[in-house]
């Protein structure tokens, strides 16, 4: 089974004007806040990871007809359907046929700020020596690729340069798929590559650097 | 728990499907004990009245007129803004990148919408849309021109794509006049959009 991101939007053209939004309008219809603390409290669970609930957004088929709160309540649907936490006649049926399975931890009220204050650091022990130094240019790897990842489609293939290291972080793309790797917490080496838009986009105009944030497996040296 | 599900049930005439899907799985989360109604609340609270871009504002206005601060926020952003009560989820990693005459900074996530949420909350709509997100790594002088900001030829301009954990803070440029105002007045001026690289903070009135 191939694997199709619709959210890889970077350099694509043909979606209309940017619509503002003025400070402090948050939501736009009154189910919005309800599945963005769903969202967030079922997330806290512990019951999938950050990685796996982008996977479970970027694959939905009508990604780009949806709006972002209709793409994140879709996906904590197909989340909790995938672990069997809900099963779909129990979402067509609304209510509940089926016994709970145990999840890690429930979020309680009285521990949302604390919860929110914390966070989930992704840096992890460094157990290698950096492959790359600052200065160096680097290629980024090139072609499709058939899981889950963080590397855009704009800068497949291109070369960039190493502007910063920011030690060992939780890898996305094994993070997104703990099964298959086995250590998903092992983590990688992460880079800001900095790149320049004349190469990017084919434009000797462009006076744009673009940078993104790239873990060691995404580079070769150049 | 007498009156939690009647807080919601106000308006029965005018929910559409998204509204009762969301609350139907919200009664299946809840009797399934994966979810405690109340924290929904807590989390609406806090994302609506806490954790937003005055957050934000207060940090940029401190490393205006704190140099020591802003020494701080450009070495180690998550530190220097934890040291002001912010921090966790969506910050845990944070660089503060400073706007100069010279380099302009615009911060984008192309492949979703990651955020500086415990300095800027929530993201506004049109950064988690394809407009923004598909043509901020192209064409930012075009998406500036949209927010209204023109810059000189002469300022470059340097596009964040948030790919991985780490959270990007612009450090917007101080605006001229301001040197009378107090720390308050000054976190007045800085929007949420300069923060972002969409918007340059606002002139003293």
């Amino acid at each position: 089974m191939s694997y199709v991101s619709h959210a890889d939007l970077g350099g694509k053209s043909g979606f209309g004007p940017i619509v503002p939004e003025p400070e402090g309008e948050y939501f736009h219809a009154a189910w919005e806040p309800r599945a963005m603390a769903l969202t967030v409290a079922m997330g806290a669970t512990g019951s999938w990871n950050i990685d796996q609930s982008r996977a479970a957004r970027e694959t939905l088929p009508n990604y780009l007809q949806m709006s972002y709160y209709d793409i994140w309540f879709a996906a904590l649907q197909k989340l909790l359907e995938e672990r069997g936490l809900v099963l779909p006649d129990e979402i067509a049926a609304a209510r509940v046929l089926h016994p709970p399975l145990a999840v890690p931890r429930v979020l309680q009220a009285d521990n949302v700020a604390a919860v929110l204050a914390t966070g989930a650091s992704t840096e992890r022990p460094t157990t290698a020596p950096a492959r790359f130094a600052v200065g160096q240019v680097v290629r980024t790897n090139a072609g499709e690729v058939p899981h889950h990842t963080r590397l855009p489609g704009y800068v497949r293939g291109k070369c960039g340069v190493i502007e910063r290291l920011h030690g060992t972080h939780v890898f996305a793309d094994a993070n997104a798929n703990p099964m298959a790797t086995g250590h998903p917490d092992k983590g990688q080496w992460l880079y800001t590559v900095v790149f320049d838009g004349a190469d990017l986009w084919n434009d000797p105009a462009s006076d744009v650097k673009v940078s993104i944030d790239a873990w060691e497996p995404y580079l070769t040296a150049a | 728990m007498s009156g939690h599900d009647h807080d919601h049930d106000h308006d029965h005439s005018e929910l559409g499907e998204m509204d009762l899907r969301v609350r139907a799985l919200e009664s299946v989360l809840s009797e399934k004990g994966y979810i405690d109604p109340p924290a929904l609340d807590a989390l609406i609270e806090t994302y609506t009245t806490r954790i937003g871009p005055r957050n934000g504002a207060r940090v940029v206005a401190r490393a205006w007129i704190d140099p020591n601060f802003h020494t701080w926020l450009l070495r180690d952003a998550t530190a220097a803004i934890a040291s002001l009560g912010y921090s966790g989820r969506q910050g845990e990693h944070m660089l503060a990148v400073e706007n100069t005459p010279a380099q302009h900074n615009l911060v984008v996530c192309t492949l979703c919408s990651c955020y500086p949420w415990p300095v800027l909350g929530l993201p506004p709509t049109w950064y988690k849309s394809a407009p923004y997100r598909s043509r901020a790594v192209k064409d930012p002088r075009g998406v500036l021109a949209e927010f209204g900001v023109t810059l000189p030829a002469s300022t470059a301009i340097r596009v964040w794509d948030s790919t991985a954990e780490l959270r990007y803070l612009v450090l917007p440029q101080r605006p001229a006049g301001s040197e009378s105002l107090d720390e308050e007045a000054l976190a007045a001026l800085v929007t949420r959009d300069s923060m972002i690289g969409t918007g340059l903070a606002l002139e003293p009135s």
